[in-house]
């Protein structure tokens, strides 16, 4: 089969994530979309891996999956903290970080 | 043991005094004294040993000169720690180091109740060091060490009594002009160097006939900046402000910066380097023209001056002023034997002035002294031989002395015996005003203070005052302890006082013309033997007899004069007062050398400063360069700042369409 194919489908998934992330409020929806980057981004990893026949990428494949247990966390850990402290679960409200 | 062996042990007591009293002072503040007493009395043992060295060698090579290490050999330059001992130098030791000896000595006693006792003695010991290293310097550059050591030295010892503004003021005001002093010698030795091509005296000594001829340009500016340097040192017109004002300093201070070390060190600097000054009689005629208008200016306002500290004081820079004169005139011995006996009678001197002063509990002020004759007899006898010895009355050592001086000089006739006669003048104004002091301080209605004396009681301060301001002051640290001695109650004031005086009476029978010349056979291998030419010539015996008898009769018709004024007829003085106010307030002014300096220096540089502060700092560098750079990056700043929104989809969109751009880039860029 041609990598043609897979790289499609990674395109796709990274675009529908990119789209997300840009038009979706909801943090945890972000954070979602974030993950379909990554994961996106592992598909074509792996797919030139098995083109190459060789181990490396499959082996950044699975760290990129640890740095993105490792964000998924932080990210979840701030989500907790916003709704205890009853913030609005809004990208756009919580702007005070600003120049 | 060779002559040079002994001069460096005489650097290392005093040196090893400085340390071990300097970082001991906490551990046994009590011993700092003694201490210091015996590394400068070591030091004048190894300088008599320096001495019997030398005198055991052949008199034409008595010049040995010993070097430690080389700081510098490149460019010409040959910097040594390199000691010179020649008959010079071991008589400025032996006069340093034992005149020193004695002040350290009675120093322990006048000193005891003072909190920084061991503080004191540290300076002292440092400021006699840096004496030694600069009269044993072999080269211009450890003189160059020496003689700032010296001028930091004496701004310790001036602002000792760190807390009293009147002290530190003065220390700030001798530093600052001896600093000007030391650029003097500095750009002089420049001069002289960049001809010589030696930094070495015996090698500049050497070269000096060879690379100038008389009156060379350079040569003569190279000894006008020497004469800058020495006349800043020995506090001649018109650097010589800071000498009445460095009274603020404790009395043995005073003792030891006008007898032993500092002021002599001009005098030293024209003698050491005789060999260029006969080169240049413009600097000489120089040097013996301000010798005589200081002489007369001090003598003058010391007419006037009713601080007993201060008056001494003006003798001192009217006596150094003889020393110039006789200096820059081509009478080196008789200006080096004038600066001995000079050494023991105000030394003496001051010592009776430090226990005058005790007695008045800290007032120095000849108004309120009067009719301490009885109560205290030994300080008095000690005040009247100084006295005499100053005012040039025979047989004391001041009179032999001074009138060496000013018999050379004559005797170089023309123009000279003006200055010798004005010499005269000087004489008789010393004998006026030595004993204008000793009368109204001894003579007359004995003071309160007095009285008590005599009942055995010493005066205390109920409140100490700053005898210059009248200020209250207490006795902590950097300020005088609350205890005053009397030489009468300390054996060893006592002591100290009395080898002075002993030697302020019998000191002239070093030289006595037609009868000894020890001293001048000792120094002339160090005048004869430079190349450049001879000294002055020696006037004859009857004409130096002549002199000193006229010598004689002015000094006691200073002494008559005085006694008519301030015996016979009290209240002369203040009829002569009122009867030429505009003098007086002249003289009282001490010729408004302070004044013309704050008008024609201190005023117009703090304009200037006041100008660059409103100007130059506020409208240029603050204004101009910081504000420009700050303001360029607050704006720059604030244009970049626009870009942080806060908005997280808004940073998400920029990454993207950045990374977008970068990837489409490298995709064009590839194909």
């Amino acid at each position: 089969m041609a990598i043609g194919w897979y790289l499609a489908v990674s395109v796709l998934i990274f675009c529908i994530g990119a789209g997300g992330v840009l038009v979706r409020r909801n943090p945890l929806v972000i954070l979602l979309c974030l993950e379909l980057m990554l994961n996106a981004g592992n598909l074509a990893l792996v797919a030139f891996a098995r083109m190459h026949g060789g181990e490396a990428g499959q082996i950044f494949a699975l760290i990129v999956m640890v740095v993105a247990a490792c964000e998924v966390t932080v990210g979840l850990g701030l989500l907790v903290a916003i709704s205890r402290r009853n913030l609005p679960i809004d990208v756009d409200e919580l702007h005070e970080l600003n120049g | 043991m060779s002559p040079t062996t002994w001069g460096w042990l005489v650097l290392l007591f005093p040196l090893l005094g400085t340390v071990i009293i300097g970082l001991g002072f906490r551990n046994y503040p009590r011993a700092a004294g003694v201490i210091g007493t015996a590394a400068i009395g070591l030091a004048f043992v190894c300088s008599v040993g320096a001495l019997l060295s030398l005198l055991g060698r052949d008199p034409n090579n008595r010049e040995v000169v010993s070097s430690l290490w080389n700081y510098d050999f490149s460019a010409g330059v040959d910097a040594k720690l390199q000691i010179l001992i020649d008959p010079i130098s071991i008589f400025m030791m032996l006069v340093v180091s034992g005149v020193s000896t004695l002040i350290h000595l009675y120093s322990t006693a006048y000193m005891r109740s003072d909190r920084g006792y061991a503080r004191y003695f540290a300076y002292l010991n440092y400021f006699v060091l840096s004496m030694l290293i600069l009269v044993m310097a072999g080269n211009f550059v450890i003189l160059i060490v020496g003689w700032a050591g010296v001028g930091a030295a004496s701004y310790l010892l001036i602002s000792f009594w760190y807390r009293r503004t009147t002290a530190t003021g003065a220390g700030i005001k001798a530093f600052v002009i001896n600093v000007l002093g030391d650029v003097g010698l500095v750009l002089g030795t420049f001069f002289i160097f960049r001809h010589t091509h030696t930094m070495t005296f015996l090698g500049t000594f050497k070269a000096a006939p060879h690379v100038f001829s008389s009156d060379t340009p350079d040569l003569v500016a190279g000894c006008l900046l020497f004469l800058v340097g020495a006349f800043a040192k020995s506090a001649q017109v018109p650097l010589h402000t800071w000498l009445p004002d460095a009274m603020e300093g404790p009395t043995p201070v005073s003792s030891l910066i006008h007898a032993a070390t500092m002021v002599t060190a001009g005098v030293y600097l024209i003698v050491r380097l005789h060999p260029l000054f006969q080169l240049a009689p413009t600097a000489e005629d120089t040097g013996v023209i301000i010798g005589c208008v200081t002489l007369l200016i001090a003598g003058s306002i010391a007419l006037v001056v009713t601080d007993l500290k201060r008056v001494i004081a003006y003798s001192t820079m009217s006596q150094i002023g003889y020393m110039i004169m006789g200096a820059s005139a081509g009478a080196y011995s008789a200006a080096l034997y004038h600066l001995m006996t000079h050494a023991f009678f105000k030394a003496l001197l001051f010592m009776a002035a430090g226990s005058i002063i005790g007695a008045m509990a800290g007032n120095q002020s000849l108004d309120r002294m009067h009719g301490f004759r009885k109560a205290m007899p030994f300080t008095f006898a000690c005040f009247v031989i100084g006295g005499l010895a100053l005012s040039g009355v025979p047989p004391f050592s001041g009179w032999l002395s001074k009138d060496d001086v000013i018999a050379y000089v004559n005797n170089r006739g023309g123009l000279f015996e003006v200055v010798g006669v004005l010499g005269y003048v000087g004489a008789g104004l010393t004998g006026l005003y030595t004993f204008r002091m000793i009368f109204r301080a001894f003579f007359g209605e004995p003071s309160p203070e007095a009285v008590e004396l005599e009942h055995g009681h010493l005066a205390h301060a109920d409140v100490p005052r700053n005898p210059m301001t009248g200020e209250e002051e207490d006795t902590e640290t950097g300020f005088p302890g609350p205890e005053h001695a009397i030489a009468e109650r300390e054996p060893a004031m006592k002591i100290a006082m009395t080898l002075l005086a002993i030697l302020a009476v019998i000191g002239g029978v070093l030289q006595v013309p037609g009868i000894d010349h020890v001293l001048t056979n000792f120094l002339s291998t160090a005048f004869t033997n430079t190349p450049a030419a001879s000294p002055a010539d020696e006037p004859s015996t009857r004409a130096a007899w002549i002199g000193l008898v006229i010598g004689a009769v002015i000094g006691l018709g200073g002494i008559t004069i005085a006694y008519g004024i301030y015996v016979r007829r009290p209240g002369t003085s203040s009829k002569l007062q009122a009867a030429f106010p505009w003098l007086h307030n002249f003289l009282v002014h001490k010729w408004y050398f302070d004044e013309l300096f704050d008008v024609a220096i201190v005023r117009p540089t703090l304009a200037i400063g006041r100008f660059t502060q409103a100007v130059l700092e506020r409208i240029v560098i603050s204004g101009g360069v910081t504000g420009g750079i700050s303001g360029i990056v607050r704006s720059g700043s604030a244009a970049v700042r626009r870009g942080q929104t806060g908005f997280l989809r808004f940073y998400a969109a920029a990454m993207i369409l950045g990374l977008s751009i970068v990837v489409l880039y490298f995709l064009i860029s590839s194909t």
